[in-house]
């Protein structure tokens, strides 16, 4: 390759090296994007088992404090 | 999870903005270098991300001593952006170099001290990750995370080094004279503008990115603790 007297024609490597760093850059990002959309989803379902989770002990809660009234009553 | 920052919209915009000045400017404002032909564009991109890559490893070795000095999670975070994208960036050196080297050295790879220490590296931090998904525990994760990445923060100025350090064939393009060196040219102004333009050009993209892996970092934080939270 040195001891040519025209400048030769590698252009064919270089469209490869930018296709590849592009193609890359791009798959990075796409799944910066991709894990972002799935966490956000993993949190919403998991603030909603939360939020009924809360519901559930309180209303358990009510009810231990009402049944020794109700036991009384009868 | 709060919306995205103006800032970081903006700066989103920004890097694909000065990305394509870069690339415009490489392929089509820089001259043809007369001995390696069109090839020899991919230098810019390759020591664009080199640049970032190496500045990214020593960037989370940083991070990971002040993690240990204050048992903070955030700098956990920031220590696993920064090699993550790091990783991404060194990855495209390493091909882009491959790449060149095919015509220039007439060989894909060759076991060159510089090569060598560059896959090194790359196989370093990639253990990185296979090393965290094996903990579960958050903080021994991030302690274990801190002193790997510490140790592994070595090898990014042994690689930077490598060409200055030993013999081989890699050119040495700044302040370099390296008589064993194949494939070294000096650089024409047009070829100065596009070689800096390239260093800011993926400073640019690479904080962006950094910024977006730190927000993805806390987001997966607050998932685990959820987990935890609704599983207990």
């Amino acid at each position: 390759m040195f001891f040519q007297e025209t400048t030769p024609d590698t252009s064919g490597y270089m469209i490869a090296g930018y296709t590849i760093a592009f193609v890359v850059m791009g798959l990075y990002v796409l799944s910066i994007y991709l894990r972002n959309r799935n966490l956000s989803q993993d949190m919403t379902i998991l603030e909603e088992m939360d939020k009924s989770n809360a519901e559930s002990e309180a209303g358990s809660a009510n009810q231990r404090r009402k049944s020794p009234q109700s036991q009384g009553t009868k | 999870m709060p919306s995205k920052p103006l800032t970081l919209r903006i700066l989103d915009i920004v890097s694909v903005i000065v990305l394509g000045i870069s690339a415009y400017i490489a392929l089509f404002v820089a001259p043809t270098e007369l001995v390696m032909g069109d090839v020899q564009r991919v230098f810019y991109f390759h020591i664009g991300t080199a640049w970032t890559a190496l500045l990214g490893f020593i960037l989370a070795a940083g991070f990971s001593v002040i993690y240990l000095i204050t048992k903070n999670l955030l700098w956990d975070r920031l220590q696993v952006a920064a090699i993550e994208v790091s990783l991404v960036f060194f990855l495209i050196t390493i091909v882009l170099g491959s790449i060149w080297a095919r015509p220039a050295w007439n060989t894909w790879w060759t076991w060159d001290p510089r090569l060598t220490t560059a896959a090194v590296t790359e196989l370093i931090y990639i253990a990185y990750f296979m090393l965290r998904q094996g903990i579960d525990d958050p903080d021994r994760r991030a302690r274990f995370g801190a002193v790997y990445a510490l140790i592994g923060g070595l090898s990014a100025p042994i690689t930077f080094f490598a060409i200055r350090l030993f013999r081989t064939i890699h050119p040495v393009v700044i302040s370099g004279s390296n008589p064993e060196a194949e494939g070294a040219f000096s650089m024409t102004p047009d070829m100065r503008t596009a070689f800096f333009f390239a260093l800011f050009a993926f400073t640019v993209v690479f904080i962006d990115l950094f910024w977006n892996r730190i927000r993805l970092g806390e987001l997966q934080d607050k998932v685990e603790q959820l987990k935890l939270k609704v599983t207990m």
